[in-house]
């Protein structure tokens, strides 16, 4: 099987914010939360760098970790997936979550927070692959379909990559080689305790 | 002519040629866009996050990462749980020791069968909003943090998840009495709660919790008044962090939320344990005890024994009416 990751090549991010558009289309994301985000470090100055960022599926999840109805899980893939019916919106996981991944529908108010929503890997939830009921708490399951995530589909720079660790880390490593530099793949020792020599 | 173009020609394509040859070695020699650029590593040693700017009108977003949430995890799995099993367990383990070697402290003399007000029906009011607060607030509350290895295994997941959802809506909407009720608590008995002279005799006789010593106090003796500042300042803390938890990021950011869950908890379990010491004297600890709290009304010789000082204020404020008092000397017996 394999471990699905992603790997921003922030030599290549151009803040176009594609990712984060075709996201929200495509798992008709709740008004307020995005899944996914690009960052711009020393905006406008000289080094500028833009990370697209979204829950990195780490491994040993911190969020997972620390839910007090552990209601996450990870799949054979190594993608971390969450139940929204036994989530009770505590907020524990956003507090562990390295990324800022965790939100909530409807934060601030009152402690009610709603169920946690966080990017999938576009592999949807526990119910049945495909069915309405994922689709509406979790958006589409690309992943049972043979896809890959929208956001990195699409990436047109090719900047964000989803797939295999392994293979991703290659294609990375092979663009280094050629260009000669590489930034790294961010997040990755966070997440996986592990990086891409550059 | 046409020689001469082609000499031309032939003179450009030269210059061309060497002008390529010569700039050769420069365009081998790549631009390197990163040399200057900002490192992932270097960020996270100097400030323990990343932070940028972000175009979504949600600018919380901007912390692409804090990695910090790994110690607090180990904090909340970890940690937390040793303090709250050895606090609550220990002064359990404490109270069943001391229960079945010193057992309930009598009532010495007995039952005069008259009795003084202790408690006004407010006073017990505010009481009991608190202590039911606090205890659907500590049950609740430990359920975030020992339900998941202790009752899940038990009732499953979709059962856990209900009980769970419903105890945090408990536990959210409650904080609200109970804040009330610590507040009224500080007002309502401040007068009595300040440490003086009595409590330092009192605490060097050891509270005669052990023989059959009765050190004089006044209404509250200084075992009372720990239990009134531990309230006082235990409820204000975890009200504080608590509020600062459930509205998320009035207050702070995520590290600010990691710090006010730390002490909030910590805090917690303590308060719980000494809560567990409070309704140990004040039920099968003491005889004569839970009458304060419950009927308001005390009887004289639980009064007399437990606080001499007190008694002969009220007994000097409402003159000898009914009972004639014991000599004041009765309570350095």
């Amino acid at each position: 099987m394999a471990r699905m990751k992603f790997l921003c090549d922030a030599d290549r991010c151009i803040e176009c914010n594609a990712c984060v558009t075709a996201c929200k289309n495509e798992h008709e994301v709740p008004w307020g939360i995005n899944r996914r985000r690009v960052v711009t470090i020393n905006d406008g100055k000289p080094g500028e760098r833009s990370i697209s960022m979204a829950c990195m599926h780490c491994t040993d999840a911190p969020c997972a970790a620390v839910c007090p109805v552990n209601c996450f899980y990870t799949t054979a893939d190594g993608v971390v997936l969450h139940s929204k019916d036994l989530c009770i919106g505590c907020g524990y996981c956003f507090y562990a979550c390295p990324f800022g991944a965790p939100q909530y529908p409807k934060v601030g108010n009152f402690g009610s927070r709603g169920k946690m929503d966080k990017c999938t890997y576009c592999a949807g939830g526990p119910e049945a692959d495909g069915s309405k009921e994922e689709y509406e708490k979790y958006g589409a399951n690309r992943l049972a379909e043979g896809k890959l995530p929208l956001c990195a589909e699409m990436c047109s720079t090719k900047s964000l990559l989803a797939g295999d660790g392994e293979i991703i880390a290659q294609i990375y490593k092979e663009r280094v080689m050629k260009r000669g530099y590489g930034s790294g793949a961010w997040g990755w020792k966070t997440a996986y305790r592990e990086t891409i020599e550059s | 002519m046409a020689s001469f173009g082609r000499f031309i020609r032939l003179a450009f394509g030269a210059c061309a040629l060497l002008l390529v040859i010569m700039a050769a070695p420069a365009s081998t020699q790549q631009v390197n866009p990163t040399a200057s650029s900002v490192k992932e590593q270097q960020l996270l040693q100097e400030l323990n996050r990343i932070q940028g700017r972000v175009s979504i009108p949600d600018q919380r977003s901007g912390v692409l990462e804090q990695p910090q949430g790994r110690e607090w995890r180990e904090f909340r799995n970890v940690t937390l749980r040793w303090i709250g099993g050895v606090a609550i367990i220990g002064m359990l383990a404490l109270l069943v020791i001391f229960y079945l070697t010193r057992g309930m402290v009598r009532l010495e003399s007995g039952r005069s069968g008259r009795t003084i007000v202790r408690f006004t029906l407010f006073e017990r009011f505010v009481h009991w909003m608190t202590a039911t607060c606090f205890i659907i607030l500590a049950i609740s509350g430990l359920n975030i943090t020992f339900g998941r290895p202790l009752l899940l295994p038990l009732i499953g997941f979709e059962a856990f998840s209900e009980w769970s959802q419903w105890a945090k809506y408990a536990h959210n909407y409650l904080s609200f009495p109970f804040t009330v009720g610590v507040v009224l608590i500080f007002l309502q008995w401040i007068a009595g709660n300040l440490p003086n002279k009595v409590d330092v005799a009192w605490i060097k006789r050891g509270g005669g919790i052990v023989g059959h010593d009765h050190p004089p106090a006044y209404r509250f003796n200084a075992g009372q008044k720990m239990i009134y500042w531990i309230v006082v300042i235990g409820g204000g803390l975890v009200a504080a962090t608590g509020y600062e938890l459930m509205f998320p990021f009035y207050v702070s950011g995520i590290e600010g939320m990691q710090m006010a869950q730390i002490i909030h908890s910590v805090v917690a379990v303590l308060f719980v344990a000494a809560m567990i010491a409070h309704i140990y004297i004040g039920t099968i600890g003491m005889e004569g005890a839970f009458e304060a709290m419950g009927s308001g009304e005390v009887d004289l010789n639980w009064a007399r024994e437990h606080h001499s000082l007190w008694l002969d204020e009220q007994s000097g404020r409402t003159g000898p009416n009914d009972q004639k008092p014991q000599p004041v000397t009765a309570a350095a017996e």
